[in-house]
């Protein structure tokens, strides 16, 4: 049985705590990186991490792009959006397509 | 396009054919399944596209609510509310095959502890309506995150198998396949030439031998 679990600054992942997923509040890029590390490592099969935290990882998240789990998933933050999850699927589209056909 | 370095030799030809038929052959089962990928892989971008700009605004509306119901509430009271939840979500993944792409199937169970009456893990008397208004759309965003998941890791993993199955396709069309042609080519035009080489060779003899017999 597989585990999900939310990697961003406190004030934007604490409501997830009220519905079930697991949270995992961070504040150093350091910090955020050995989390994401323990938590794949750990069986955790969906990890939403926050593009605030995410813009900073991006070596770490890059690395686990090419395996089947974990699946690390941006969301946007409540400080709003970033656009960085929107970027990454275009980045996708370039690598697959060639060009940008959205 | 270099042609290959290797003896002129009809053992080298014979080789050299069949290793260009299976190249012809791979080729062409390499670009189908590019071809299939591809189409697959638009389908699921697209849907990929739209589920995620449609979580991002919900979920912006969810924090926004969330954030109001934070500036209302004392901290200590909103963390209290809230650390216990009442229900927990595990997943169950499997794995499809997508043309050779293992891509994952995500099964979420929420398990609701006790009853199926509110979601919200506090009572009613210290909250704000804004962080029951938050939860809700939350709750209701969660489905579609989930999703959200599960395609966005699927077209990851997806769009780097493409990747390199064009990279594949490619190295066949542009340097394996030209490679293989022309050494063919070469080793053909060289037997030809032994081979004429040899038959003005007895013919001079021949005449040679003819002119000396004359003579005697």
């Amino acid at each position: 049985m597989y585990k999900i679990a939310v990697v961003g600054d406190k004030d934007s992942v604490l409501a997830f705590k009220a519905i079930g997923v697991e949270v995992f509040p961070v504040i150093e890029t350091e910090e955020a990186r050995k989390t994401i590390d323990r938590l794949a490592s750990n069986n955790y099969a969906v990890i939403f991490v926050t593009e605030q935290v995410a813009k900073d990882l991006d070596e770490t998240i890059e690395r686990y792009n090419r395996a089947l789990l974990p699946a690390i998933i941006l969301i946007p933050s409540n400080q709003g959006s970033l656009n960085i999850g929107l970027q990454r699927i275009k980045d996708n589209v370039e690598k697959a397509v060639g060009v940008n056909i959205l | 396009m270099a042609k290959l370095n290797v003896n002129p030799t009809r053992m080298e030809l014979t080789t050299l054919k069949k290793r260009f038929s299976t190249a012809k052959r791979g080729h062409k089962l390499l670009k189908d399944k590019q071809d299939e990928l591809m189409r697959r892989f638009i389908d699921m971008i697209k849907e990929n596209n739209e589920l995620r700009k449609a979580v991002e605004e919900e979920l912006g509306a969810s924090f926004k609510d969330f954030l109001m119901a934070s500036a209302v509430m004392s901290t200590e009271y909103l963390e209290e509310s809230i650390i216990f939840p009442k229900e927990r979500i595990s997943l169950d993944v499997k794995t499809k095959n997508i043309m050779s792409v293992n891509v994952p199937v995500m099964e979420f169970k929420r398990e609701m502890e006790g009853d199926e009456g509110s979601i919200y893990p506090y009572g009613f008397a210290n909250t704000s309506a804004e962080l029951d208004g938050a939860l809700e759309r939350l709750y209701n965003v969660l489905p579609k995150l989930l999703m959200l998941a599960e395609v966005e890791k699927s077209c990851q993993l997806m769009a780097d198998e493409i990747e390199k199955t064009r990279r594949r396709v490619n190295a066949l069309e542009y340097m394996t396949i030209p490679q293989l042609q022309e050494t063919i080519k070469y080793i053909k035009m060289k037997l030809d030439e032994n081979e004429r080489g040899n038959i003005t060779r007895l013919m001079k003899i021949k005449s040679m031998m003819q002119e000396q017999e004359q003579n005697q």
